[in-house]
C-alpha cells in the first residue's frame, strides 16, 4: 500500500502525465481512499492552472516597441562597428 | 503554456533560417526573433528579479548578448531554450546585485523535503480565482510566488508558466533532470500551501463576507 509521502514524491510526474501505467494505477488507488492526498492533488493542479492562466507581468505595447527599437539600433551599431574590422 | 509550445514547434524551421540570417548580420531577421520571444523573456525576467526596471534591462541585455554571441549558438537546442538560458543568467545577476547580502544561486538546496510537506489540507472553493477581482488576484499570485526561493520560482516559471519541457528547463538552467523535478515538486507544493489561505473553502458560519 502506497504511503502519503510516497504519493507526494510522484505527484509531479502524475500531474504531468509522465508515469508508467503501473505507477499511475497505484497513485489512483491511493487517491481513492486518501482524502488528504486527493485534496492536495486537486489544489496543486489548480495552483498550476491559476498561474498558467494568469496575466502576471505582461509587456505593455509601448514599452515593447521602445525596447525593440533600442535592441535593433544597438545591433545595427554593433554591425557598423564590426564591419570595417572584417575588411 | 501549451499554445506557446505548439507555436514554437511550428516555427522551428523558419527559426533556423532567421538565426542563420541574423548570424550573417541581418538585423531585420533578428528583430523577428525579438518579436517572437520578448514577451516571454520579460515575464521570466520579472518573475526572477521581481522588479520591473530590472526586467526591462534583462530583455535588452539578453537579446543583445544573444546577438553578439550568435556564432556560439550551434543549433543543438532550440533558439528559445538558448535565449532563456542567457536571460535567466542576466536576471540572476540583477538579483545578486540588488541583494548582495544573500547569495542567489540556482544550485542552492533549500532545507529538507519537510518544508514542502503539506501542513494544511483544506479543500478550495470551486473556481477560487473568482473570489477575487483581477487585480486582487494578480497581487495574491505575485506576492505568493515572490515568497519562493529564486531557484524554485525559476523552475516553476519555466515549466508551468512558460511551458518548457523538463529537459529544456534542465538545459536552460544547467541543472540535472532530477534536480528540476525535485524543485518543481517543492515549488508547486509550497505555492499550493501559501495559496490555501486565500482560496480555501470557507466553513459555514465563517463570516458573511
Amino acid at each position: 500500500m502506497m504511503t502519503c509521502s510516497e504519493f507526494l514524491k510522484e505527484l509531479t510526474g502524475y500531474l504531468d502525465n509522465e508515469l508508467d501505467e503501473r505507477m499511475r494505477a497505484e497513485l489512483e488507488d491511493h487517491l481513492a481512499w486518501c482524502h488528504n492526498c486527493y485534496v492536495v492533488c486537486n489544489t496543486t493542479k489548480k495552483t498550476i492552472e491559476i498561474y498558467r492562466d494568469s496575466v502576471l507581468y505582461e509587456l505593455p505595447d509601448d514599452l515593447r516597441t521602445r525596447l525593440r527599437s533600442a535592441i535593433v539600433s544597438k545591433c545595427e551599431a554593433k554591425n557598423k562597428k564590426a564591419g570595417p574590422q572584417k575588411v | 503554456m501549451g499554445a506557446i509550445q505548439s507555436r514554437v514547434g511550428e516555427q522551428v524551421s523558419d527559426e533556423i533560417a532567421l538565426v542563420q540570417a541574423a548570424k550573417a548580420g541581418d538585423v531585420g531577421a533578428f528583430e523577428q526573433l525579438v518579436k517572437r520571444y520578448d514577451r516571454n523573456v520579460f515575464r521570466i525576467a520579472q518573475h526572477i528579479t521581481q522588479n520591473r526596471e530590472d526586467a526591462e534591462d534583462v530583455v535588452q541585455d539578453a537579446f543583445l548578448k544573444a546577438y553578439g554571441n550568435l556564432e556560439q549558438f550551434q543549433g543543438q537546442s532550440k533558439f528559445y531554450t538558448w535565449l532563456v538560458r542567457i536571460a535567466v543568467n542576466e536576471a540572476l545577476m540583477k538579483l545578486r546585485r540588488r541583494r548582495p547580502e544573500r547569495m542567489v544561486s540556482l544550485d542552492e538546496e533549500v532545507k529538507t523535503d519537510e518544508d514542502s510537506m503539506p501542513r494544511e489540507v483544506a479543500d478550495w472553493s470551486p473556481n477560487p480565482e473568482q473570489l477575487y477581482s483581477q487585480s486582487e488576484l494578480r497581487d495574491i499570485l505575485g506576492k505568493t510566488i515572490q515568497g519562493l526561493p529564486p531557484s524554485f520560482r525559476t523552475v516553476f516559471v519555466l515549466r508551468d508558466v512558460e511551458g518548457l519541457s523538463t529537459e529544456e528547463t534542465a538545459e536552460a538552467l544547467d541543472l540535472s533532470i532530477p534536480a528540476v523535478k525535485s524543485r518543481l515538486l517543492r515549488a508547486r507544493l509550497q505555492l499550493r500551501e501559501r495559496l490555501n489561505r486565500y482560496f480555501k473553502k470557507r466553513q459555514s458560519g465563517d463570516g458573511n463576507q
